[in-house]
């Protein structure tokens, strides 16, 4: 069994939560310290598979390597948020584009597709 | 390069010697270790005009302060910078003191200041409803003024590079020789070569006097800190409040400012570092404690920024101005309070002096009138219109506290002696000089100056080299 | 020129008080907008988290904001971009400014005040040291990573730990950078929990608690900082400075509503907000002139930014319809009780209410398991248990028109915390 304190962001509250699990299983996850639901369903979602939508920017050539905004388009897996910030980095688009262009598809493997969110002319 | 006339610093007295030297037919090189004009104690001081009552009589600080004075109001109108004859007011918070408020008043009548009285406590609360109730009796001065100490300096300058000054900056002197044929200054770039070498060069006047000079002299750099307010308490006070020197400290006095804010300072104590511009806890702390003896309340929350300038204070309490024991090196050395005041006064002695050394004679084709750069704000609808329709950017705001726009921006860049640095916009236009400081406009002047200069936007600068704000994402 | 309804501002509040004018059937509604674009403060906002509220999705920033700039346009909604408003006048005739037309006039018939906040400023803080490049607000920090593409430093520490420093804690980590530290005056952050978590913890960031910049140093760059322990009442205790290595001070120090038109034109201005006092149709003490959005209070939710502008526009088209005029009708105030700060409406005219009247407020300190109450002359007529209430999140309370016109006349209302845990 593993022993995790999290801090629930479903308020202000802020409740700290004491959560043992093992590994890998789902069902083997008690949250102590959250004094409403959400506070557990938070916690055995951060230790089984926690994931967060990266945003950022991508260049744009045309425009003075200024930037455009772009977002995963489903949350990815928390590990991988340097890495799609990483990727980002790389990319390059040709303005104008407009939100919902896919920037860079299934990035780093994800499944999740990068794309644009604001529109720039 | 080999010139007559060497300046060293092009503070506000380099830029006024300068200025008044340029009247002659004489080939000038000013030398500026910052990378523009009114970068050192000029940019952060009172921005007062004293009416002369202060100075010791008999001495160079009366002698110049009441001349300098006494030339500000039709120079500000040749020159086009903003200057105000607002009026003095010296507080007194003791009926014993008496005798101090006459001695000032004695002064000032021996120094030639006009208009001096002494009022009572009532006279004074009637002129200055917030003046604080302790005070007793107060010196009235109605020709002390308030200046803008960046304008005033870079107006001087800039006539003086259309009259045909060189400006060099980044430039900073780090030795000088007196030779058989006049004085070679070596920089950390180009070396120049100058019949006549003057020093008005700050803090620093001493380190260059001493590079020529067996009489060594010293300068102690004197910090002042300041704190500055919001327009909207700019009308607390409408002249310049002092205090009695010994009745709270020395020194700390409450002014509006000539574009409309309220200053209070200055601190004062002595640094042994030079470059010492910080603000402290301390001294921002007692500038609430003594600036509030004058009036009735600090609007301490409406604080927009804080400064500290380091004033030149020389060993023996005087200006040290003229030639040297070394022929051809001037000095306009210690240069402190009532330095602003006494440039203009100052800048038209030394060009003589040196045009006399240099048997020169004034030039024909001098230009005096200078020409500001178009306020926007102030300007009249019609005036906006008639602007706006010479030049659409006269339209659009960069700096919306002081609504300073595109076209006056451009302007401060394109001038003589034109800006490139993010301050050197500030001072000449007054971008983001109001209320929230540059946060609004400080992304959108970079990005003109950058346009203007045509380089890229990370090597612009606040002040210089190694005062760069951006450089590009990791990914370039 | 002339106009039915003239909004002053572009941004979130005003293009939702723009497309209410609208829907409630006002032909002639204009936006005017300094910007080259619509969407405000949004734009730079690239993170998500916009919209649970109103889209009951998240967006981002940008994305948000263009849902209501497409709406608008489906709509006609008229818009003066590149166009700065340099004065109003007490009978609505406003003096703009633009390229393209010069000085002009614009005469409106009711006017929506919706110009936003702008950052406190180093300079308000008297923050002790030098004054080099690499002193930024957050907000202008966020402008050159997220619009301008450039980096405002590599080694960072953040002053202040309201939202936009917590996100750019994040952005900047994410771009490369290093954030050593967030320092935060208070004993707790005015942030979103859900910031700290995502913004500090995923990252390592230490949020440092009681915390502030005494020292700045760096003639032309920052070098470094000193932080410090403050005790109660917020001085530094000496010997608790750190100095801490870096290029850049980020600094998140509160929002300042821009009232400077409003204050220009004579609009009776609350000291604890900075914002107009307003009535419950968001009325201030000028006829017709509204106010909505982070000019009448900061708002820490963009979603209860459009609600309230939204509302401000439907009682503006009613003003210019002819509806609602207040004529001599007493005003019943709103107090705030214990704990509270202030709230929005300030006051009320019965003759006026619909049938819920949303009440918003702040909190002026952290409460456990408070109450809020709602007393009417002396009559407790809501009691809402909580589980907190920080100064952070904005509150809310609604009120009926029923129970409001059963009041007698000379009882005010009253909102207070009550019963926290200690």
């Amino acid at each position: 069994m593993e022993t995790r304190h999290l801090t629930c962001i479903g308020c202000p509250m802020g409740c700290q939560l004491t959560v043992t699990f093992e590994p890998g299983n789902r069902d083997s996850v008690k949250v102590t310290g959250n004094t409403c639901k959400r506070g557990e369903l938070y916690a055995i979602d951060e230790v089984t598979n926690p994931t967060r939508t990266v945003t950022g920017t991508v260049r744009l050539k045309n425009r003075h390597m200024k930037v455009a905004p772009v977002k995963t388009k489903t949350p990815v897996p928390k590990d991988k948020i340097f890495d799609v910030a990483e990727a980002m980095m790389k990319i390059e688009l040709e303005a104008p584009v407009r939100i919902g262009d896919i920037a860079c598809a299934d990035v780093c493997g994800t499944g999740s597709d990068l794309v644009v969110t604001g529109n720039i002319d | 390069m080999k010139v007559n006339t060497v300046i060293i610093g092009a503070g506000v007295v380099g830029s006024s010697i300068a200025r008044e030297l340029s009247r002659f037919d004489v080939s000038i090189a000013v030398l500026e270790r910052a990378s523009d004009v009114c970068e050192g104690t000029s940019k952060a001081n009172s921005g007062i005009v004293h009416a002369g009552f202060d100075a010791v009589p008999g001495t160079k600080k009366a002698y110049f302060n009441v001349r300098g004075s006494k030339k500000m109001e039709a120079l500000s109108k040749e020159l086009d910078f903003a200057y105000r004859r607002n009026g003095s007011i010296v507080l007194s918070f003791n009926k014993e003191d008496r005798p101090k408020l006459e001695e000032l008043l004695k002064r000032g009548e021996a120094n030639g200041v006009e208009g001096l009285k002494i009022l009572s406590g009532d006279e004074i609360r009637k002129m200055e409803p917030n003046i604080s109730d302790e005070v007793v009796e107060a010196l009235y001065a109605p020709t002390g003024g308030i200046v803008c100490p960046f304008n005033l300096t870079i107006a001087m300058a800039e006539n003086a590079s259309v009259n045909g000054a060189k400006f060099f900056f980044n430039t900073e002197v780090t030795g000088i020789e007196k030779t058989s044929e006049g004085f070679k200054i070596t920089t950390n770039g180009e070396e120049f070569l100058a019949d006549t070498v003057i020093n008005a060069a700050g803090v620093y006047a001493d380190r260059i006097h001493n590079m020529v000079c067996s009489d060594k002299i010293k300068i102690t750099a004197r910090k002042g800190e300041y704190c500055l307010y919001d327009k909207k308490v700019g009308g607390t006070v409408s002249s310049t409040i002092f205090q009695l020197p010994g009745a709270y400290g020395k020194g700390v006095l409450v002014t509006p400012t000539v574009h409309g804010n309220l200053l209070i300072g200055p601190t004062a104590t002595d640094t042994e570092d030079k470059e010492a511009v910080n603000t402290t806890a301390v001294g921002l702390d007692s500038l609430q404690a003594t600036g509030g003896k004058s009036i009735k309340a600090v609007p301490f929350r409406s604080v927009i920024t804080s400064f500290a300038g380091l004033r030149a204070h020389p060993e023996g309490d005087d200006f040290i101005i003229g030639e040297s024991t070394v022929p051809g090196f001037f000095d306009a050395a210690g240069i402190e309070s009532p330095g602003l005041s006494a440039a203009p006064a100052i800048g038209e002695f030394l060009a003589g002096e040196v045009a006399k050394k240099l048997s020169a004679k004034e030039k024909s084709d001098f230009k005096a009138a200078r020409k500001g750069i178009p306020n926007v704000a102030l300007a009249s609808p019609e005036e906006k219109q008639r602007l706006v329709k010479e030049n659409p950017m006269y339209a659009n705001v960069i700096c919306r506290c002081e609504l300073v726009t595109e076209g006056e921006i451009v302007d401060a860049i394109k001038r003589p002696l034109g800006a490139t640095t993010l301050d050197g916009v500030k001072r000449r236009t007054r971008a983001g000089m109001g209320r929230c400081q540059a946060g609004f406009c400080s992304p959108k002047t970079l990005e003109i100056l950058a346009r203007e200069l045509n380089v890229p936007i990370e090597s612009l600068t606040k002040h210089g080299p190694g005062s760069e704000f951006l450089s590009p994402h990791k990914s370039v | 020129m002339k106009t039915k309804i003239a909004i002053i501002g572009g941004g979130p509040a005003g293009l939702a008080a723009a497309i209410a004018a609208k829907e409630a059937g006002v032909e002639e509604v204009l936006i005017i907008e300094r910007d080259r674009v619509l969407g405000g403060i949004l734009n730079q906002c690239i993170h998500n988290g916009f919209g649970l509220h109103t889209f009951k999705e998240e967006l981002t920033g940008p994305e948000y904001a263009a849902r209501f700039i497409e709406k608008a346009k489906e709509l006609n909604v008229e818009a003066l971009l590149n166009t700065i408003v340099i004065d109003i006048s007490r009978d609505k005739v406003i003096t703009a400014m633009s390229a393209e037309k010069g000085v002009f006039t614009i005469e409106a018939e009711a006017i929506v005040l919706a110009m936003g906040c702008r950052e406190r400023p180093r300079g308000a803080l008297n923050t002790p040291g030098y004054r080099p490049a690499g002193i930024y607000s957050a907000g202008t920090a966020q402008r050159y990573v997220n619009i301008e593409g450039k980096m405002p430093g590599h080694d960072v520490v953040i002053l202040g730990s309201g939202d936009i420093g917590l996100i750019m804690a994040r952005r900047m980590t994410l771009e490369g950078a290093k954030v050593h530290a967030v320092a935060e005056l208070m004993p707790y952050s005015g942030g979103l929990k859900r910031n700290i978590v995502q913004c500090l913890d995923d990252f390592d960031i230490p949020l440092k608690l009681s915390t502030t910049v005494v020292d700045i140093a760096g003639k032309d760059r920052v070098e470094s900082v000193t932080l410090a322990k403050v005790d109660a009442k917020n001085k530094p205790i000496p010997g608790t400075e750190e100095i801490i290595k870096c290029d850049t001070l980020l600094l998140s120090c509160g929002l300042l509503p821009e009232n400077e038109l409003s204050s220009q034109m004579g609009v009776d201005l609350s000291p604890i907000t900075g914002g107009p006092r307003v009535d419950e149709s968001l009325e201030t003490d000028i006829d017709g002139v509204f106010a909505c959005g982070n000019v009448l209070h900061v708002h820490d939710l963009v979603d209860y930014v459009s609600k309230e502008a939204t509302e401000a526009g439907e009682h503006a088209a009613e003003f210019v319809k002819g509806a609602s005029k207040r004529d001599s009708e007493a005003a019943i105030g709103i107090e705030t009780g214990n704990g509270v700060r202030y709230t929005v409406p300030v006051c009320i005219r019965k003759s006026r209410l619909r049938d819920l009247l949303t009440v918003r407020f702040r909190v002026g300190n952290v409460y456990k398991d408070p109450e809020i109450c709602v007393y009417l002359g002396d009559k407790c007529i809501q009691r809402r248990k909580k589980q907190i209430c920080a100064p952070g999140e904005m509150e809310q309370v609604i009120l009926k028109k029923t129970d409001i016109e059963a009041m007698n006349s000379g009882e005010t209302i009253r909102i207070a915390i009550e019963n926290e845990s200690k």
